[in-house]
């Protein structure tokens, strides 16, 4: 190993000492510095994996010549004995805005939204700039790269974090003294991307994460037709994508299951991203694990809150306060998992915050050679800078750190942070090291002195016996001013002296309370240790709370899993009829016997005398477990997927199942004449967004008619269309290209893949379904006739309120109806819309469903559905079946689900009551055999929800009481979407 | 859905800054006249006073104050109530009985804190007149914008819901509500009791961002919070001092607070957190307000104790609600009518935040609370009996005793369920009123018109 060190530093001491420059010199004559400079008897981290425990460090010309722990130095060097310090390589941050100035907001903001773009010659979406390089917007920040130097970085990344497509970045070396050309590492360091839109447009589309997620995806698919050359026009947007193709690829991603979306996009078009995560990845650890993503992880881990005032800390989220909890232990839990993270200072109020924040992460866990890979090798792998930065290995830059001790604890000092083999210093490393316990002679008594902390700025404490007395210190230029003052402060005793390095012991001048001056002498009697500091001040070890499926307050400690259960004796409402005293076995998670008197074999046998069974609740209509609802930017945004945006952790979701739904299909809202993508959910509480979506889920889309996309209620002018007629004309024509676009695309020859129209050809081609918000029974019959005139048939009108005075046509389409039981009066076109709607429409032959539209009604829909009893007076057996059988017609699962038959998945609840009554309530709730809601568990659920709650207040005072800073309460509480939620 | 009325408030006032636009005016217009067209069409023909005796025989009868009587015998004459009690009673009866065998009677149920009569249609400016402009406007009365003919008041007839307190909304202090019978010509018809409260709506402790500015959605302390409290009591001194001078010049907000220091008229405070219901009250009865009704009071069972030593009731919101918080329990707001109930507190049932086509449901809300545990007569009770004696009407109303207004109804079944409710008959101040509405002639026109095609 020695040898091979050698030698290779000689043969690079050939390279570099033959590296010419071509700069004219007029302010003076050239007088150029060729000397190397070493520093001896160090420990010397060459990498996270390779310790010198006393070592040298060559370096020349800003780059490393040599390191080891013999290196024969040229005559010509300049040597340091550096022993007892350590020397690390500097630290590398791949995702900040250092030196790029933030992007400004669009001004304006008028009454009608922007549809077109703002540029010419550009892509045709203003938030996709990949033409943008972040080295036209830098400059040098020298103060922000103290702060960073501080924090021990020599190399940061930066790009322009603004947009969805948002070009290069820029690698720099945070190097005062040299200019642009030695410090710009990389001027095009990766192409970077996010979900967020750019702030320096007013351009609509996208409005939501899932209007991102496709915008994504068409530019990939445009690029692709660009690349083909089937362009006419110049595209420097899709141009500048092209020729970055080769760069590594970063996706600001964020938290709450964004990583996995933006892997998604990546696997599609073969792209290995670079994922920037939130810190919260630790909630989905497998998914996260998943997707194989080299990430970039912030350490922002979050304050306290401020918990002494009951009613505000009330409304705190149990969510929060774990979060607050775990936080610090994502870095750790990553590692745990073998996934490769780099560490970075993004999402930090203060670069300064990054080592107390680092120090938490190592407290729970993360082993120190995995923070420093962290902050080094990994980040200049990310970055495909391995040869040139994040070790000290000889020939690369010579950025590294002379610290104290371990760079990773809280009482060492960062002396020297070297950039390009520029010393930039940030403590004087040739101060002594006066810490430790002393006895002060002074003005003839005697006092206890302890000196701690910081080496560059210890802290003091004098005591005289056990009483403490008011102390000051200051160290600085190796003199020391300290002072003390007795008798409640009224004598103060004042000194100086100059620390010699020759002695332990501190002497020098005292003036007296009385202004007589003397001298001191305080005397070593022990030396400084970190340790014994550490046993006392540092706090207990926190407990931390568990995780839990999803990871809120009602999430529950493990996945439910299906089990072998034996209902007896229960009333059982099949779908068809009504059986009383009957046996209900599950198996498997399917509905294996119907019968009298079963016999379960070792099933667990659950008591339903008295009590109702049957099948789960179907809502056709629900807008709860997504991140956003409406793609608005388009008027029609077919391309765009709910299943892009599920949300797991959405509270309704248990709350659906406490009112017996175990399924419900996520439309996309109304904003549109063409909605978006829907997404069939089972509610299986607990499980990540791909256990949520329905085996085989048949694929459907929200279109919609009406105010709602005429934008008749608030103030917008601009959008086509605005009227019923101008719908029609959006429909026919986007279906007329549809069959165009699948005549090209069947031709086999070369088309242009475009996300919208393939949606649209798969309804032509019957493979996809319509939903469609309705109303008014002229828009309703005009789509049957629109659908008619290319040759398929609307599946299902939703809401639909009209539909009793077309109920006869829509029987004749075709068409399912799918209502609400009794709202109307909101808006104009629900003037006549009549409870009666339901009984009508069914009375027609029409395959008619309850749903809800709302997160609220969705939980009581047995009791919707009872309505339509009253209303219209539709027997017991059709109003159940409009919130279970009916519903599933209309989804094309009826085969799985939606009745009570032998061999169809086990989603059933157990009702106290009479189902369709206001007095009914589930008491079991059961997909595929598992159950995910139990009335007793619940009940279980609120009791430890206020154990845990009341152990993290404490927690939460405790950190307060220890002088941290918290944070004022808030609530985090997601929107509420409905249909027309923008 | 455009349903959320604050959502609603707030697109409402991007309307306001919109420039003059033909077409838009002209569309506004055309909205207006067919808007204006149907109205007139509007409600059934309000029935006369009643002509002759009535009796109602043979059904169980739910009193509104937790009693029953089976197979009872109501008798009633000049819009009053001459007898309740059982059906085996020895008494003449009147020439036209309703025989009611198997089905049940009830008070008319009362809906408290509701625009009703005030917009008909949510999405429709110009059928809008629920809020005025002004932070603090006691004066405002609702009652003279009261429209008998609204088809929503009309649906609600047919679910047993016979009189509301029409109220203004919005703002801190909304204005002056009134409560009216809901079979009508005219407000001045209309009207149970004149002006009979004053709506104020408590400042929040804690406030959401505004998402659609940009903010961060969470709720976060509002800074303003003891400002906004400090303002009101303020303008309470003031109107207290007014109120004692024959003052030389008139200032319609104080003079319009008069009632509820004198105790004519009662104070409804709309807060629901802990902090927020405690200063509200504190603050409100140091004022020298004498009759103060909780609206809402979605954390009051945390504090029972102290509303009970305020003698403060509780028109609580509407069990078809969400949890506000994640951690809340699922049933919370199903069983908070009975939280506070079994803690010994006078509590009634609203809805004022639901739309107000919603109002119809009241019966079922209460149903609601009996899957909680409560009993149903009890449950009966919340929208009866105890809304009549927070509103301050149960002199006449809320409950079937004699001397009191016939204003009660027949059902097929139990009028708490979906499946039960079916109205036979209802009866305001004796007066037999239709139960067929725009809806209901909507039913049975397109009924017709497939049975013809058969």
């Amino acid at each position: 190993m020695k040898m091979r060190l050698l030698a290779l530093a000689f043969l690079l001491c050939g390279t570099l000492a033959f590296s010419q420059d071509y700069f004219p010199e007029n302010a003076g004559v050239k007088s150029k510095n060729n000397n190397y400079m070493a520093f001896t008897n160090a420990k010397i981290y060459v990498s996270p994996s390779q310790v010198i425990n006393k070592g040298t460090l060559l370096i020349k010309d800003g780059k490393v010549v040599a390191v080891g722990s013999s290196v024969t130095l040229p005559a010509n060097t300049v040597t340091e004995d550096v022993t007892g310090m350590t020397i690390y390589p500097s630290f590398i941050d791949a995702f900040t805005d250092f030196g790029i100035a933030k992007p400004k907001r669009a001004e304006g903001g008028g009454r009608s939204a922007q549809y077109e773009a703002s540029r010419e010659g550009f892509y045709w979406n203003d938030h996709i700039m990949p033409e943008n390089n972040a080295v036209e917007k830098f400059t040098y920040d020298t103060k922000s790269a103290k702060k960073y130097r501080e924090a021990g970085f020599g190399v940061v990344n930066a790009h322009i974090q603004d947009g969805i497509a948002r070009g290069t970045g820029v690698l720099v070396a945070l190097n005062d003294m040299g200019t642009a050309g030695d410090r710009i590492i990389e001027d095009e360091s990766g192409q970077f991307f996010s979900f967020d839109k750019s702030i320096t447009s007013r351009q609509s589309y996208p409005t939501s994460l899932m209007g991102s997620t496709a915008l994504m995806r068409q530019v990939y698919h445009d690029l692709k037709w660009y690349e083909s050359g089937s362009v006419d026009t110049k595209d420097r947007s899709l141009k500048a994508l092209a020729k970055n193709k080769g760069l590594p690829q970063f996706f600001a991603a964020g938290g709450n299951g964004n990583i996995s979306r933006a892997d998604k996009i990546g696997d599609q078009f073969g792209i290995n991203y670079i994922i920037l995560g939130a810190g919260d990845e630790y909630e989905r650890i497998e998914s996260v694990k998943k997707t194989g993503a080299k990430l970039i992880v912030p350490v922002n881990f979050p304050k306290a809150y401020d918990v002494s005032d009951p009613f505000a800390a009330s409304y705190v989220n149990i969510a929060e306060m774990r979060h607050w909890n775990l936080a610090p232990s994502n870095p750790k839990i990553l590692a745990d998992n073998s996934i490769e993270f780099a560490l970075t200072t993004h999402e930090l109020s203060s670069t300064s915050d990054f080592g107390a924040m680092l120090r938490k992460a190592i407290e729970r866990g993360l082993q120190k050679e995995q923070a420093l890979a962290a902050l080094t090798t990994i980040p200049a792998n990310v970055l495909d800078k391995s040869n040139e930065i994040g070790t000290l290995e000889s020939g690369k830059y010579a950025n590294f750190l002379i610290t104290s001790g371990d760079v990773f604890e809280k009482e060492t000092t960062i002396y020297e942070n070297w950039v390009q083999g520029q010393k930039h210093q940030l403590a004087d490393k040739n101060i002594k090291d006066i810490r430790g316990e002393y006895t002060l002679n002074a003005g003839g008594n005697s006092y206890k002195m302890s000196l701690t902390g910081k080496l560059e700025s210890p802290s003091i404490e004098i005591k005289k016996d056990t009483v403490k007395l008011p102390s000051k210190l200051s160290y600085k230029n190796n003199w020391i001013n300290f002072s003390f003052s007795t008798d409640e402060g009224s004598k103060s005793y004042i000194m100086t002296g100059l620390v010699t390095k020759g002695s332990d012991a501190l002497s020098g001048k005292l003036i007296m309370p009385n202004g007589n001056e003397t001298t001191f002498l305080a005397s070593k009697v022990d030396q400084f240790s970190s340790e014994k500091n550490k046993n006392e001040s540092s706090e207990q070890v926190a407990k931390l709370m568990n995780l839990t499926y999803p990871n809120l307050g009602y999430g529950y400690k493990s996945k439910p899993t299906p089990k072998t259960m034996l209902f007896k004796n229960a009333t059982v409402w099949t779908g068809f009829e009504i059986l009383e005293n009957t046996d209900v076995l599950v198996k498997n998670g399917k509905i294996a016997k119907v019968g009298k008197d079963l016999n379960g074999g070792g099933a667990t046998v659950i008591d339903a005398t008295g009590k109702h069974l049957t099948s789960g609740i179907i809502d056709e209509h629900s807008h709860i477990a997504g991140l956003s609802i409406n793609e608005a930017g388009h008027n029609s945004s077919a391309e765009v997927r709910m299943t892009d945006v599920l949300d797991p952790k959405d509270i309704n979701i248990y709350r659906n199942l406490a009112g017996g739904v175990t399924t419900f299909q996520l439309l996309h809202g109304s904003a549109n004449p063409i909605g978006g993508q829907s997404a069939i959910i089972k509610l299986k509480w607990g499980e990540d967004v791909d256990g949520l979506v329905f085996p085989d889920m048949p694929k459907f889309i929200k279109f919609a008619l009406g105010e709602n996309v005429k934008q008749s209620n608030w103030s917008s002018y601009s959008r086509f269309p605005q009227t019923r007629m101008g719908v029609e004309q959006v429909m026919v024509n986007y279906f007329q290209r549809a069959k165009e676009y699948d005549a090209l695309k069947k031709s086999g020859k070369p088309y242009r893949v475009d996300e919208e129209l393939e949606t649209l050809a798969e309804i032509l081609n019957g493979e996809r379904f319509i939903s469609c918000h309705s109303y008014v029974q002229s828009e309703i019959n005009m789509l049957m006739k629109v659908a008619e005139k290319f040759n398929f048939r609307i599946n299902t009108f939703t809401h639909i309120l009209e539909g009793y005075k077309v109920a006869d046509k829509m029987k004749e389409h075709g068409v399912g109806g799918s209502t609400f039981s009794d709202w109307w009066a909101y808006k104009y076109e629900v003037k006549d819309a009549i409870p009666y709607n339901a009984a009508i429409m069914a009375s027609q032959g029409v395959t008619v469903a309850i749903n809800s539209d709302d997160r609220e009604m969705s939980r009581r829909l047995n009791q919707e559905a009872g309505k339509t009893m009253k209303y219209g007076g539709v027997d017991e057996i059709e109003a159940w079946k409009m919130v279970t059988l009916n519903p599933a017609k209309l989804l094309h699962i009826d085969n799985k689900v939606g009745s009570i038959e032998e061999g169809k998945d086990a989603d059933l609840v157990l009702w106290t009551d009479y189902p369709l009554s206001v007095y009914a309530k589930a008491e079991k709730t059961i997909i595929d055999g598992a159950v995910y809601f139990d009335k007793d568990l619940d009940e279980a659920q609120r009791a430890a929800i206020q154990k845990e709650r009341a152990e993290l207040t404490q927690m939460m005072l405790d950190e307060k009481a220890g002088g941290a800073k918290t944070q004022k309460p808030v609530q985090r509480k997601k929107r509420h979407f409905e249909c027309n939620t923008l | 859905m455009l349903k959320h009325k604050n959502l609603y408030n707030v697109k409402r006032d991007t309307l306001n800054v919109t420039p003059f636009n033909f077409k838009k005016m002209k569309n506004i217009i055309v909205i207006l006249s067919i808007l204006w067209g149907g109205l007139m069409l509007a409600q059934q023909t309000p029935a006369g006073p009643q002509s002759e005796p009535m009796a109602i025989e043979g059904a169980t009868a739910h009193l509104g104050n937790g009693e029953i009587i089976e197979n009872a015998l109501l008798i009633f004459s000049e819009g009053k109530l001459t007898f309740v009690g059982s059906a085996n009673a020895r008494i003449a009866r009147p020439a036209k009985v309703i025989n009611a065998q198997g089905k049940h009677v009830y008070p008319g149920i009362i809906a408290p804190a509701k625009s009703l009569g005030l917009i008909e249609i949510n999405a429709v400016r110009a059928s809008d007149d629920e809020d005025e402009i002004g932070e603090i406007i006691p004066h405002v009365r609702s009652l003279i914008a009261y429209n008998a003919e609204s088809q929503v008041v009309e649906s609600m007839r047919p679910n047993g819901v016979l009189l509301g307190q029409t109220t203004p909304q919005g703002g801190t202090v909304s204005g002056t509500s009134s409560i009216v019978q809901f079979d009508a010509w005219n407000w001045e018809d209309a009207a149970v009791k004149v002006d009979d409260g004053i709506h104020l709506h408590w400042p929040n402790a804690f406030k959401r961002g505004r998402w659609w500015m940009g903010e961060d959605p969470a709720y976060k302390p509002n800074k303003d919070y003891s400002d906004e409290i400090e303002k009101l009591k303020t303008f309470m001194e003031n109107a207290v001092a007014y109120n004692s001078t024959q003052p030389e010049e008139n200032n319609p907000a104080f003079e319009a607070m008069k009632g509820v220091f004198n105790g004519e008229q009662k104070l409804f405070i709309y807060a629901d957190r802990e902090k927020e219901i405690v200063d509200a009250v504190v603050t409100i009865k140091d004022a020298g307000v004498k009759h103060v009704v909780l609206i809402g009071g979605y954390q009051s069972y945390k504090v029972t104790d102290f509303l009970k030593k305020h003698n403060v009731a509780v028109l609580v919101r509407r069990t078809h609600s969400l949890p506000e918080a994640d951690d809340d329990d699922y049933d919370l707001p199903y069983k908070l009518p009975k939280l506070l109930t079994d803690a010994g507190l006078l509590v009634g049932l609203q809805n004022e935040d639901a739309s107000n086509f919603q109002t119809r449901n009241l019966p079922f809300y209460a149903g609601q609370v009996v899957g909680q545990g409560m009993e149903k007569e009890k449950a009966l009770q919340l929208i009866t009996g105890n809304n009549a004696k927070i509103l301050g009407i149960d002199d006449q109303y809320g409950t079937l005793e004699v001397g009191k207004s016939a204003t009660l109804f027949v059902s097929e079944g139990d009028a708490l369920d979906m499946q039960g409710n079916q109205l036979n008959h209802a009866f305001i101040d004796g007066r037999e009123i239709s139960l067929e509405t725009h809806q209901t002639k909507l039913w049975k026109r397109y009924m017709g018109k497939y049975n013809s095609q058969k």
